[in-house]
């Protein structure tokens, strides 16, 4: 008994180990934050355009798979994103939507005539509302919304090129085919 | 060419390492003289050698050597000189070296200062230390060599994480990795001990200058960290239970339970095979907090870069050192004898009260840490674990802790008194209850949690100032007398008073911390801020060019009844490298309570954020810090220590020293 006793704290240890062995998953993101609306119909929002440039709305989206990114001026992550979002749409055959995110209208034109406009439509969320029924945690974000307007994918942070590669395009492939 | 000569040496220093932890240990087990002393050289040499190669490094990136991969990734050549050196250890390869450099300098010191050990213990603890050596230098060489090149090596590197580029990082992590790496050798003794079979009270007056050397390093290294989080970040917090801080506060924790448990075993020669546990424990949480920081498993402001092979080795390497140490401690522990016998009423007692809530608050710290990560591992949710967590576990230990600590030094050892250790205390505990007084009636109710941990520093604090004054006969003796004794009280008994109360004096600065008052407002120049009895005075912002950044410098007068007594620049740095941005907030303080002045965002008018903060007692939280690691320095230079008495008695000192 005593001598059990003894065994325990080795007994501790191999059941923390094995813990971090599963923690060491590569597949596992720690950075991942996943949205509470995965698989859930993306909120309604109806947005104004950028001067007399048309809005946006979600009833928009009805029918195909489009991509919805948030960003801002003001974000600099967003400016590294920019250029692998200029050629987004041709690569991934899917619209790309953006929603600038609590940013005055006269400079997310500024900042599109500056570095190229990636969207087919860009809604204005000057006062952030639409983030907020997104549940977006910080611009730029990304997500992906089926043909029955159901999101299915979110991407915080900037995207990378593994993530638009490797999940990204592997997903609008497979939910155009759906 | 230089920079060969280093990578050549750390493979040298790798092979000498192998040496070390083989030979002397076949050498003790053969009681072979020739082959115990090869640890001695071993761990001297693997020391210049690592030290050697530590200097390339340090060249490399002073000399901006940009065909080096991680001086192309860590450095630019407009970096200021002070942060060209301590970039060294501001990423993950430099950052090991600095790991095995003072992993090698703790071996090298057994080596030069054991002459008092038995050559057995000595040749045993080297080749432990040789072993984690091992571990660590082919985990350097083969999954984050320093030394490796690039090609082609471009103009300028990548420059340093801003957040980096700051004083802080010249001394947090080498006082960290001083205390981690420090009870490596406390790790080493442990292990040996378990090998020889034997733990006695001459074990202990070994053991226990090393970890305290390391714990004093550690709560150095700790409180450090704390600070430069305060004033860079711009927020006012300096702890935020992040999983890394955590994980250097929890070998604190298990590393204070052993600097006191060591002292039942040298005085009592009891709770032998706790210590050997906890020893060993100690340095398993420095690995699993190398591990954590290292391998990409969570997220934190500390993380390096992901690496998940370097992750799988560091897991083997904990595997082998942790699971083998706690394999041989099952098999060998419970037939280390335990000596005396223990009433619950006694300094004995007192000190295994003190183990227990340390390591159990140790405990809640791992498992607060690490639940979150064990969600999200077998697929459950994410969640974070953040302050309601620790107030509700870890506070609530230590309640009883700080009460236990102004009462257990004036128990006797064997049989204490505890009646008579309260009435002892009654000017403490009059104190105590002033305290709460007149705070419930500035503050209310409301902040009891506050009132109650200031009522207990002031119970801590003037607890161990009975408990000298208790010793030297204060005002129950002729002043002679007194003086005398007060001189003759060894170091470690002063030693103890003045890191219990430097304990005190960071409870108050935690617990004052509910007392903060905060401004958060948007400032045009000319605008004004009141806060706590001063008023702030925006003057506007300028651009200043830095080095590598460009700052903006705001100006803000700091008044008093009309009259302005300082002026404060707080900045915010913008790195276009990184295209980041830092602050750096000005303090005024009067080391009661800190004036906190950070710059915000600015708008398009001129204006600015400004947030101000008045918090009291705040300084007294690294204060209180700084006087513990001195009773620390104290307690190492108690004369018995020195004199080597363990060397020349098997058993223990049988005449205690004078006052105990």
């Amino acid at each position: 008994m005593r001598r059990l006793l003894f065994l325990l704290p080795v007994a501790v240890f191999v059941a923390i180990a094995v813990y971090f062995l599963l923690a060491l998953n590569p597949n596992r993101d720690p950075q991942l934050v996943p949205s509470a609306l995965i698989d859930k119909p993306a909120p309604e929002f109806d947005l104004a355009g950028i001067g007399t440039a048309p809005g946006l709305a979600l009833a928009a989206f009805k029918g195909q798979v489009a991509i919805v990114n948030f960003f801002a001026s003001w974000c600099e992550p967003c400016k590294d994103e920019h250029p692998l979002l200029m050629g987004l749409q041709k690569q991934v055959g899917a619209p790309l939507y953006g929603i600038a995110y609590k940013d005055k209208p006269a400079d997310t034109e500024h900042f599109l005539t500056e570095l190229g406009d990636p969207y087919k439509a860009i809604g204005v969320d000057e006062n952030g509302r639409t983030a907020i029924d997104f549940g977006v945690y910080g611009v730029p974000e990304t997500y992906v919304i089926d043909k029955e307007g159901r999101i299915r994918q979110r991407f915080v942070g900037p995207l990378s090129e593994r993530d638009i590669a490797q999940e990204l395009l592997p997903l609008v492939r497979q939910l155009q085919q759906s | 060419m230089i920079i060969e000569l280093g990578h050549f040496a750390l493979i040298l220093a790798l092979c000498l390492a192998a040496l070390q932890s083989t030979l002397p240990l076949y050498g003790a087990s053969r009681n072979h003289a020739g082959l115990m002393a090869v640890g001695q050289s071993a761990a001297v040499a693997q020391f210049v050698l690592i030290a050697l190669s530590f200097a390339v490094l340090v060249n490399a990136y002073v000399t901006s050597d940009f065909s080096l991969a991680t001086v192309v990734d860590n450095s630019q050549s407009t970096k200021p000189l002070l942060y060209k050196v301590t970039g060294v250890w501001g990423n993950h390869e430099g950052s090991m070296l600095l790991w095995v450099l003072i992993l090698s300098l703790f071996g090298a010191a057994v080596a030069l200062f054991g002459d008092n050990l038995p050559p057995s213990l000595r040749a045993r603890v080297l080749a432990v230390q040789g072993m984690i050596g091992v571990g660590f230098l082919t985990f350097i060489v083969f999954t984050s060599n320093p030394f490796l090149r690039a090609h082609p090596a471009p103009l300028d590197g990548n420059g340093m994480n801003p957040v980096l580029q700051d004083p802080g990082l010249a001394f947090h992590p080498p006082f960290l990795y001083l205390g981690y790496v420090g009870f490596s050798v406390a790790f080493s003794f442990a292990v040996a001990a378990l090998i020889e079979g034997r733990v006695d009270a001459a074990w202990a007056r070994w053991v226990r200058p090393w970890s305290l050397a390391a714990w004093c390093a550690l709560t150095i290294g700790i409180a450090m960290g704390s600070w430069w989080a305060y004033y860079t970040l711009g927020w006012g917090g300096w702890w935020f239970w992040d999983p890394v801080e955590n994980a250097s506060f929890m070998p604190w924790l298990v590393g204070t339970a052993l600097i006191h448990s060591a002292i039942v075993v040298e005085k009592r020669d009891a709770l032998k095979s706790w210590t050997i546990l906890l020893a060993i424990v100690t340095f398993s949480l420095s690995l699993v907090g190398t591990f954590l920081v290292r391998s990409g498993v969570l997220t934190s402001v500390h993380a390096f870069a992901v690496d998940p092979t370097r992750g799988s080795y560091i897991l083997v390497l904990l595997v082998l050192a942790i699971g083998g140490s706690l394999t041989l401690y099952a098999l060998r522990a419970p037939s280390l004898q335990g000596g005396g016998i223990f009433a619950p009423i006694s300094r004995e007692g007192a000190l295994v009260v003190n183990n227990v809530l340390l390591t159990t608050a140790a405990a809640t710290v791992f498992l607060g840490t690490l639940y979150p990560l064990f969600l999200d591992t077998i697929g459950g949710p994410k969640l974070s674990v953040g302050f309601p967590f620790f107030n509700r576990t870890f506070v609530p230990l230590m309640v009883p802790a700080l009460i236990a600590v102004a009462v257990g030094p004036l128990l006797a050892w064997k049989r204490g008194d505890l009646r008579g250790a309260l009435q002892r205390l009654w000017v403490a505990f009059a104190a105590a209850l002033a305290v709460a007084l007149v705070g419930l009636y500035l503050a209310g109710f409301k902040p009891i949690l506050a009132l109650l941990g200031l009522a207990l520093a002031a119970w801590v604090g003037i607890g161990v100032l009975c408990e000298w004054a208790d010793r030297v006969k204060l005002f129950r003796a002729p002043a002679a007398e007194t003086w005398r004794r007060a001189r003759h009280l060894p170091r470690a008994s002063y030693a103890m008073t003045v890191a219990h109360f430097g304990l005190a004096v960071s409870v108050a600065g935690i617990a004052a911390s509910a007392f903060e008052v905060e401004q958060i407002q948007m400032l045009h120049p000319g605008d004004t801020l009141p806060i706590a009895g001063y008023v702030l005075k925006f003057d506007g912002t300028v651009k200043v060019p830095g080095p590598n950044f460009t700052a903006d410098i705001a100006t803000v007068d700091v008044m008093r009844n009309g009259a302005t007594v300082e002026v404060l620049h707080p900045e915010r740095r913008f790195f276009p490298l990184q295209q980041m941005t830092t602050s750096v907030t000005a303090i005024r303080t009067n080391f009661l309570a800190d004036l906190y002045v950070a710059l915000g965002d600015p708008d398009d008018t001129n204006g600015s954020t400004i947030r101000a903060y008045w918090k009291p007692l705040t300084p007294w939280i690294w204060m209180g810090a700084v006087i513990m690691a001195m009773g620390g320095l104290l307690s190492l230079s108690d004369r018995r220590w020195r004199v080597g008495v363990a060397a020349r008695r098997r058993l223990p000192a049988a005449h205690p020293a004078p006052g105990e």
